[in-house]
Parts: structure tokens; sequence; C-alpha cells
């Protein structure tokens, strides 16, 4: 294997050169690294709005914007950072890159509509943008909530459009993994022998299909009602306003579960790595991601307790979200017993995924405040719940999405970035992360609503003190991406497995060749056996 | 990349690609249900407005159009090219026939003021506005799909005059064809709904 057999060298087709061989590329790889940059391109974005209402929060009055482009940064914050980062980040990025190889095959089933997916993504996020610049920023929230949706005055058609296109784009990645992990496993791997991984994508593929095309009807129909004003959610019409949340959250609550359970599949593969030891309860963390992706589809209501519903519905949903806890909570406890009696080896993907570990718990825990329908009715709409579902959403997939880069950066890349910088941006991260969204909790339950531009002085503190954490948390995630962009200094010299893997990914060169795996692969009755790298490290210390 | 000639594989990700537009159309189908809960007689009031004879037309020419394209790939797999193209062209024309008859009925309507955000239906009674405000949504909707429905049927066809398509490589037009079936299953749902509910 030379340096210039890896696909950066070798394009797919080959007849194009330069910036044709990226940008009409059928590489799964090549596809994979294109949506990283975007990706990150959104990402700092959002955070940068994000950090920008935070810092208008800081203080009572106005402190840096005005209302209306307070309640602008906000929607746009939810949109990007939903549709453009959580969303796709993971499948997008490392399941591109990784389910063909961790499977064994040389490409997706549908390499093509892997390309069109990107070029929808890419439309989509261009309608985004031009809404901030024609017809004045959105300024509805993320939920777009008839009927200030439909009567609102800015440009929501412009991102209701995006959301649809995007809607569309994730939707053919999960149709394109579904028909890939069917069709085009290597011989010889049986289903209980693909990794983890890659089971926690197909289970979101499936909610994928499940659920988008309910929300691309949705946004649909709240366009047709902003050109036709048709009435079919207006009251005054004989619409029901309420049927449009419900079919929002028909979406919006899988849609939960899209942007956590490829999180949880990279967590999944980490652990064991640097625990030297197989994961614990292989069958039950599939039958948990399974399970989630089901029960998942049935507990869009808790959303709207307080919108009016039967007190049944209230207690049925109420009931549902707690089961859906059950498999969560399934493979947190598989995580922890796998580290149990582990030789632990600390790098720093498994510290982002232990960050991972605890910030999810603590998200999921206060979700089951949310789940409950009378406490709901106390802390809906506060900032408990902006501080819930950032733990979930950015202590949850982001943390994985960090764990994930740290992980598969030097087999994707070939080079190997700096642990000591890796570690302080993480300490970093962690603890920014903690200081600015656990004041928001004692402010939901005192009682601060959500998306408000101005509030009482006795709400100060909290949101100073947020602030200030928000300014320590980016300062984190700055470091940690200029550590991992300097690594591009480095020489490309990262073994095919650094870290002592047992997943396919981790048997071909770093990074890999075009066509994946030069020899056909040797798969393993079991894809979490250590034995072998155990043998190795010993053979290594002794010798 | 090598090319996959796994039709099975294919023909899997078009039932999943269809599978989404079911839940697509599923959507307006619940709309549908919590509307006629809300105004039973209003509904019935709006079915009784819409011509019986151009919605079982458009049924009965959809149906055929349905198999004709089934046969035209049996056809093709009887190595009678001319029989196949032929059939697949009677059911774009269908289709063509299918949106002729869908204008003059639509344009009628609006003839009659009876059309989104028409004075006659907001003054009116509620549950008629959003039988009517639903049935241009969802045949307007179901009216793209037949366009769409078309073109994938015409691509077939002129793939079948090139010999692109022959009868060791009908994947696509089978899975065109499976589409063309959909668009016509929802129709046999959506014909029940708007036009026999008196």
């Amino acid at each position: 294997m030379t340096e210039s057999d890896s696909f950066f060298e070798t394009p797919s087709p080959t007849k194009y050169k330069g910036i044709w061989s990226w940008l009409i590329t059928m590489d799964h790889k090549r596809i994979a690294l294109m949506y990283l940059f975007v990706i990150l391109f959104w990402f700092f974005g959002a955070l940068i709005l994000g950090l920008l209402i935070r810092t208008e929060l800081m203080s009572v009055g106005r402190t840096i914007m005005g209302a209306q482009t307070y309640n602008a940064l906000f929607t746009l914050h939810g949109v990007i950072m939903i549709f453009l980062f959580i969303i796709p980040a993971i499948p997008a990025i490392f399941g591109n890159f990784l389910l063909p190889i961790q499977i064994g095959a040389d490409d997706v089933f549908f390499p093509k509509l892997n390309l069109l997916s990107w070029y929808l993504y890419i439309l989509g996020s261009l309608f985004a943008v031009s809404s901030l610049f024609f017809g004045g920023p959105p300024d509805t929230g993320w939920t777009f909530y008839v009927p200030f949706s439909v009567s609102t005055k800015t440009n929501v058609s412009a991102t209701l459009t995006a959301a649809f296109i995007l809607g569309m784009s994730s939707m053919l990645t999960g149709l394109n993994f579904i028909t890939t992990i069917h069709r085009m496993r290597a011989k010889g791997m049986r289903w209980l022998q693909i990794p983890l991984f890659t089971w926690s994508l197909y289970a979101t593929a499936w909610v994928q299909l499940l659920a988008t095309p309910i929300l691309s009807i949705t946004l649909l129909l709240v366009l047709f009602e902003r050109i036709f004003a048709i009435g079919l959610f207006d009251a005054s019409k004989g619409g029901d306003p309420i049927l449009y949340q419900h079919l929002f959250w028909m979406y919006s609550h899988p849609a939960v579960y899209i942007m956590i359970l490829p999180g949880m599949g990279v967590i999944s593969e980490i652990i064991p790595v640097f625990s030297r030891k197989s994961i614990f309860g292989y069958k039950a963390i599939v039958a948990s991601s399974m399970a989630i992706a089901i029960a998942g589809s049935l507990v869009w209501a808790h959303h709207m307790f307080t919108s009016g519903m039967s007190d049944v519905a209230v207690f049925v949903f109420s009931l549902l979200t707690f089961i859906v806890a059950i498999p969560s909570a399934v493979k947190v406890f598989s995580w922890i017993s796998t580290m149990y009696k582990g030789s632990i080896l600390m790098t720093p993907p498994l510290l982002f995924s232990l960050g991972f570990i605890y910030l999810f718990s603590v998200g999921g825990l206060t979700g089951l405040v949310l789940g409950s329908a009378g406490t709901d009715i106390h802390v809906h709409d506060t900032h408990f719940v902006v501080a819930h579902f950032h733990f979930v959403m950015f202590g949850g997939t982001g943390f994985a999405f960090f764990a994930a880069l740290h992980f598969w950066w030097p087999k994707i890349f070939g080079r190997m970035y700096d642990f000591k910088k890796a570690y302080v941006a993480a300490t970093m991260i962690i603890v920014g992360f903690i200081f600015h969204y656990l004041p928001m909790f004692i402010l939901g339950i005192m009682g601060l609503p959500r998306r408000y531009y101005d509030y009482m002085p006795k709400f100060e503190t909290g949101n100073m003190l947020a602030g200030i954490g928000g300014y320590i948390l980016i300062a984190g995630i700055a470091l940690m991406f200029f550590n991992l962009f300097a690594s591009f200094k480095n020489k490309r010299d990262a073994e095919a497995d650094p870290w002592g893997g047992t997943t396919l990914e981790w048997t071909v060169p770093s990074p890999p060749p075009l066509h994946n795996f030069i020899a056909p692969p040797e798969i393993k009755d079991y894809p979490y056996d250590f034995s072998d790298v155990i043998k190795k490290f010993k053979a290594e210390s002794t010798g | 990349m090598e090319t996959h000639s796994d039709t099975k594989g294919a023909r899997l990700g078009m039932w999943l690609f269809l599978y989404t537009e079911i839940m697509l159309f599923s959507g307006m189908f619940i709309l549908y249900a919590a509307y006629l809960h809300k105004f039973p007689t209003d509904f019935i009031e709006g079915g009784k407005e819409l011509s019986l004879v151009f919605g079982s037309v458009n049924t009965i020419i959809l149906l055929i159009s349905s198999f004709s394209v089934a046969a035209s790939i049996t056809a093709l797999r009887k190595n009678s090219r001319g029989l196949a193209a032929g059939l697949l062209a009677a059911a774009v024309a269908i289709g063509g026939i299918f949106l002729i008859n869908k204008y003059f009925e639509w344009g009628q309507k609006i003839h009659h003021g009876i059309y989104p955000n028409a004075p006659a239906l907001v003054n009116g009674p509620t549950g008629e506005n959003m039988f009517f405000g639903l049935y241009y949504v969802i045949t307007g909707l179901h009216g793209i799909h037949i366009i769409i429905g078309m073109v994938l049927l015409s691509v077939c066809l002129v793939m079948i005059l090139k010999n692109r398509i022959h009868s060791g490589n009908d994947g696509i037009l089978e899975n065109c064809g499976l589409y063309w079936h959909l668009v016509d299953i929802i129709w046999i749902f959506i014909f029940p709904l708007f036009y026999l509910i008196i």
C-alpha cells in the first residue's frame, strides 16, 4: 500500500480531475467529506448565532440587538442546527464514510442517489440562507407553529421550502442505507454480525423513512396556506391549529431519535475499543435501537400537554414517553457494564464518550420530568425545556459527533492530532457546557419562559452565568477544531488501526483506498472480539 | 465504482421510496379523517357537488392504464418490443386524458366560485370549506404525481425504443411501473373519499 492509492488520490469516476473529481464523484468517502465541510460551515454559523442570543440575554433590556433580530436569530439557530447540522451530521458524514466499510462493501447501493442527496442538501441550505436576505428573516421558531407562521410577514416560505428539500435529502440517505445494509453485506456477515454503529444507522434510516414524509406534507400545507389561504389550520375557516401541532410532532419527535440514535451507535463503537472488552449486551443494544425507533414514533403528543388534549390522550402519551426511556437506559447500562473490569485506555474520543454518557443521562432523566404531564404543565415552554433538549441534542449527539471526529479522524485523513490539546479542549467543552445549560434548568423552574427577548431582574444572575459558560464552551470548541485542523500539517502516517479496533474499518489502510478493501474482507463471527487485540498489545509490551 | 445489476436491491429501494409516498399522502388522509369527524354533514353536502361521472371515468381509465403498464412489462419479457412500447404509450396517453378531465372538472368548480379562499366557501358552511380545501390539495398533489409518473413512463418508452431497456434488463421499467401503480392506488382511495361520500 503506497500513499498514492488512497481515495484522495484516485478519483471516481477516474476521468475527472481537480474540483470536478469531488463535485461529481460517486465515491461514498468523497461525498462524506463534502458533507463534512459543508456541515461544519453551518455548525460554526449556528454556534455564532447561539452565542449572540446568549450574549443578548446576559443582561436585562437591550444588550446587543433588537427584539425582531433576536426572534430571527433564535429561529435560524434552531433551523440550522436541527435541519443542517444534527440530523445529517453523523449519518451523512460518518455513516456515508463508514457504513459500507463496516459491512465489507465497496460503496453504498445507490451511489448516484447519494450524490443527489448531497446536492439536495446544498439546495436546501441555499434556500435557508436566502430567507436571511430576502423578505426578512423568519421569526417563527423552528417549529413553524400556525397561525403565526401563516400570518407573519417575514419570509417563512423560503425556510419551509428549505426544510422540505432537506427532508427529501435525509429520506434518500435513509433509503440508500437500508438498501445497502440489506443487499451489500460481505459474504458471511449475518444480521447479528453487523457492527453497532451500522445497526444504529439502520434503525435511524427507518425512522427517516417513516417520519420525514409527514413533515414534508405538513410544511407543504403551511406553504399552501401562505399562498392560497385555504384555511386548513385556520379556526375561523373551520380548520384546527392543534392538528398542525400533531402533524408537526408526528415527524419532529421521531426526528429526535434520528438525531440521537447514530450518536448512540458511535458511543457503542468507542467504549468497547478503549475498554479492550467486548461490548456488554450486543443483542440488547441492537434490540433497544429498534425499540427506540418504534416506540419513539408513538410519543409525539407529549410536546402538546398544554395545547389542549383529552385527559386520556395525555395519560397515554405520558405513559408511552416513559416507556421510551427504558431502551435508552438499557444502552447506558450496557456502556457502563462494558467498562466494568475492562482495561481502560484514556484517549480523546473516550473522554468525549464519557462526557456523552454523563450529559445524555442528565438530559434523558430531565426528559422524564417533561414527559410526566403534571410537572410538564409547570415547566412547559420555559428554559427548563431549552436546557433539557440541549443536554440531549448537544450533550448527546453533539458530543458523539466530537467523539466520532476524534475516533475516525486518523482513519479518514490518515493523520493523528495532538492529544494534549484535545484533552484541554474536551475539558473546556464539558465544563463550559455544564456552566452554560445547568443555570437554565433553575431559570426554567423559577419560571423564565423560552424565546423571550427580555426578562425580570431576578433572572439576571442565571442568564449571566449561562452566558459566561457559553463563552467557555465556544472557546473549547474553537480549540478542538484548531487542533484537528492543525493535524493537516502532520505527515500522513496514521496506522491502519491506531486504537486497537475490531470492526472492519480498522483492517483497511488509513485513508482507505478507492474500493475500500484490497483483499476480500475476513468476517469475524463476532464483531467485538478483542482477544487478538489484547494478544497484540501484550506482545508489544513484553517484546 | 462497479455497476450493480442487483434488480432485487433496486426494487427494495423503490418499495422504500413508495412507502415514503404513502406516508406523504397519509398525512393528508389524517386531516381528512379529522375534519370528516368534525363536519360529517358538510362533507356529505360537499360530496354531492362533485361530479360522479368525471370521477368514475377517471377511475376506470386509470385502472386501464395500470393494466397496460403491467401488460407492457410482460410483453417486453416475451420479447415483443413493439407491443410493449405501444402499451406504455397508451398508459402515458391515458395519464394525459386523466389530467384533461381533471382540468375540466376543476375549471367547472372554479367557474361556480368554488376555489380556495373563494368568498362562497369562506362565507358558507365551514365544513364545506374544509372539504373543498382538501379536495384541491389532495387531487392537486395527486395530479403532480400523475405528471411525474407520465415523465417516468415516457423515459422508459424512449429507452425501450433505443433498446436500452430489453427483456434482459427490465428493472427500470418495473420500478417506474410500480410508481404508476402507486399513483393509481392512491387515486383508488381518493375517489371514494370525495366522490362516493353521499
